[in-house]
């Protein structure tokens, strides 16, 4: 910069002292208004059409929102989610040890328990487990090639809904096991040598020290597993157990209002997941002031 | 208390020698640090004591008791794992990273061992703990967390719930290493007054006015072997071998 120059931009300068006895501005942004606008005519749009498509049908979705078919199927639906994680989160942990033992055998099992169940779609699964009583009409305790010493008659006690349970459940554990394996590896090493070294054995190492550590790692992803669940055990239509989803097309298989019925169930998938992610995310608040916890405190 | 004996204990890690015949004797009550430069086998033969590792061949003797093998016939066999974890329990170990267990406060750490495996009544396990706490000067701060805690204070809490077990034998393993200068002294501070009350110890450790000031014995360790082993003033004052002259002069 030449001498003239700089003085050029010295008498450029603003008054500072002046501009800092004023508020200062917000600067527009015409993109943001934009954006308003062309959502807000979207919006109108949907619930135009929303509100003038008869077929909608809000009044049949009024009717059968409360149905007792329908809360029959929501209950149902809501019992396997819940056992179908329980039996999952059990197998997965099951899995999960056995991946990390030392026995090269259970470790074989176990990643072959993983490689079967991930490498199937569900939806196949799902059939395999409704036609089992027909790949096994008895199952029974005998000696193998000898005599049965007792014996079932599998569609009694392989009913429809334990078949549903089965089909999730197995595929989750799968998942599951993934999640808590990660879980358990990150959990430093040295908490388990110092587990060992005070005289500890393995699964009491497991039990007392890793365990209760991974959970932290383990539960944010067993809440979007959850949620996921929710939507998943639908999938038992195809078997026909009595969910939510099943009970919806029972009902509009007679009188034809597919729409709004779909609608009905959709209100009640929304609602939950909507509830679960609520939980999930107080859960995961409740962790992360386990965090704060964590940085130290000189 | 017990008396180690390291009789031609070798090691490898696949195939490559980390312990080469160690030979060395720490008798009831003496107090044994280990010097040595990095990578010369400190640690593993630390771990070795309390079969962390496992050793290639040779022997330890913790007590006058073989620890990790039984003898089968004329061969040395692993001992069972509940044999293992039975010595174990009384041999205390005391890590550079402390690993102090996360989810449990300093009292909980201190209180587990013996509740779980001792099956000490937990009223009685929860005075003992606070009496340890209280003696490695933590009475305040027994309801804090690991990460509540500084180095020193997490350090002087492993050593407490090393105690817990009662142990005829603690094992040290570079225990100041991690911390800043202003904590060291207060962790050995604690591990003098366990010498004082006649606690046998193996430290692993780089700090030289501790090995002088409390070690009965000092063992330089190069490559593998104990180069020299000796009454610390003659060790650290006045060593023989080159090795151990090289070192010394560098971390002196
Ligand atoms: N688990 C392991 N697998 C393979 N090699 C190992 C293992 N642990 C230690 N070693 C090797 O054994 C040698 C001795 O290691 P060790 O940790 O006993 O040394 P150290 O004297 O304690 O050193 P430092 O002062 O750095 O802690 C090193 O060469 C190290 O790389
Ligand atoms: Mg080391």
């Amino acid at each position: 910069m030449t001498v003239t120059e700089r003085t050029a931009v010295a008498e450029s300068r603003p008054d500072f002292a002046e501009l800092a006895s004023r508020p200062v501005l917000k600067r527009k942004r015409p993109g943001q208004l934009i954006a308003m606008v062309v959502v807000g005519l979207f919006a109108l749009m949907g619930a135009y059409i929303l509100v003038t498509n008869p077929g909608f049908g809000w009044p049949t979705v009024a009717k059968y929102l409360f149905d007792v078919r329908i809360l029959n199927g929501l209950l149902t639906t809501i019992e396997l989610t819940v056992i179908a994680m329980i039996l999952g989160f059990v197998i997965g942990l099951v899995v999960a040890v056995m991946r990390m033992s030392e026995n090269g055998l259970l470790r074989g099992v176990a990643g072959a328990y993983i490689w079967f169940f991930r490498g199937t779609p569900l939806l196949v699964q799902m059939l395999f487990w409704g036609f089992a009583a027909v790949l096994f009409p008895t199952i029974g305790i005998g000696i193998p090639g000898g005599p049965m010493l007792v014996e079932w008659n599998t569609n009694d006690v392989l009913p429809l809904f334990v078949a549903g349970i089965l089909g999730l459940g197995l595929n989750e554990g799968a998942y599951m096991a993934e999640i808590v394996r990660a879980g358990l590896m990150g959990v430093p090493a040295g908490q388990s040598e110092a587990s060992h070294a005070m005289g500890f054995s393995r699964m009491e190492t497991l039990r007392y020290v890793v365990i209760p550590q991974a959970m932290k790692i383990i539960l944010p992803p067993v809440g979007n597993e959850t949620i996921s669940m929710l939507k998943t055990t639908s999938l038992v239509i195809v078997i026909g157990v009595g969910d939510l989803l099943y009970n919806t097309q029972q009902i509009y298989a007679r009188n034809l209002q597919q729409i709004p019925l779909l609608i009905v169930a959709s209100l009640w998938y929304i609602l939950l997941t909507t509830l679960l992610s609520m939980v999930q995310s107080r859960i995961e608040k409740r962790y992360s002031r386990g965090n704060v916890l964590q940085v130290r405190k000189a | 208390m017990s008396e180690v004996q390291f009789l031609n204990v070798h090691k490898d890690f696949s195939g490559v020698e980390v312990l080469k015949g160690i030979n060395f004797t720490v008798q009831a009550g003496q107090v044994a640090c280990l010097i040595g430069p990095s990578g010369s086998g400190k640690s593993t033969l630390l771990r070795c004591v309390n079969h962390l590792e496992t050793t290639s061949s040779g022997t330890i003797l913790v007590g006058g008791r073989m620890i990790g093998y039984e003898v089968h016939g004329d061969r040395l066999i692993e001992a069972h794992q509940k044999d293992i974890n039975k010595r174990r329990s009384r041999i205390g170990m005391v890590f550079q990273s402390f690993n102090l267990f996360g989810h449990m406060t300093a009292l909980e750490n201190v209180m587990m061992g013996p509740v779980k495996l001792l099956k000490v009544p937990k009223a009685q396990a929860e005075a003992e703990a606070k009496e340890l706490l209280a003696k490695v000067g933590l009475a305040e701060r027994t309801g804090h967390y690991p990460a509540q805690l500084s180095g020193g204070q997490q350090q002087r809490v492993a050593i407490a719930r090393a105690l817990s077990m009662k142990p005829d034998l603690m094992l040290f393993d570079e225990p100041t290493s991690a911390l800043d200068p202003e904590l060291v002294g207060e962790v050995l501070d604690v591990m003098k007054a366990l010498a004082r009350d006649g606690m046998t110890m193996i430290v692993v450790t780089h700090e030289m006015g501790f090995a002088r000031e409390v070690a009965d014995v000092v063992a330089f360790m190069d490559g593998g072997v104990i180069v020299e082993a000796g009454d610390p003033r003659e060790v650290i004052s006045n060593p023989q071998h080159e090795r151990t002259k090289a070192f010394l002069s560098k971390v002196l």
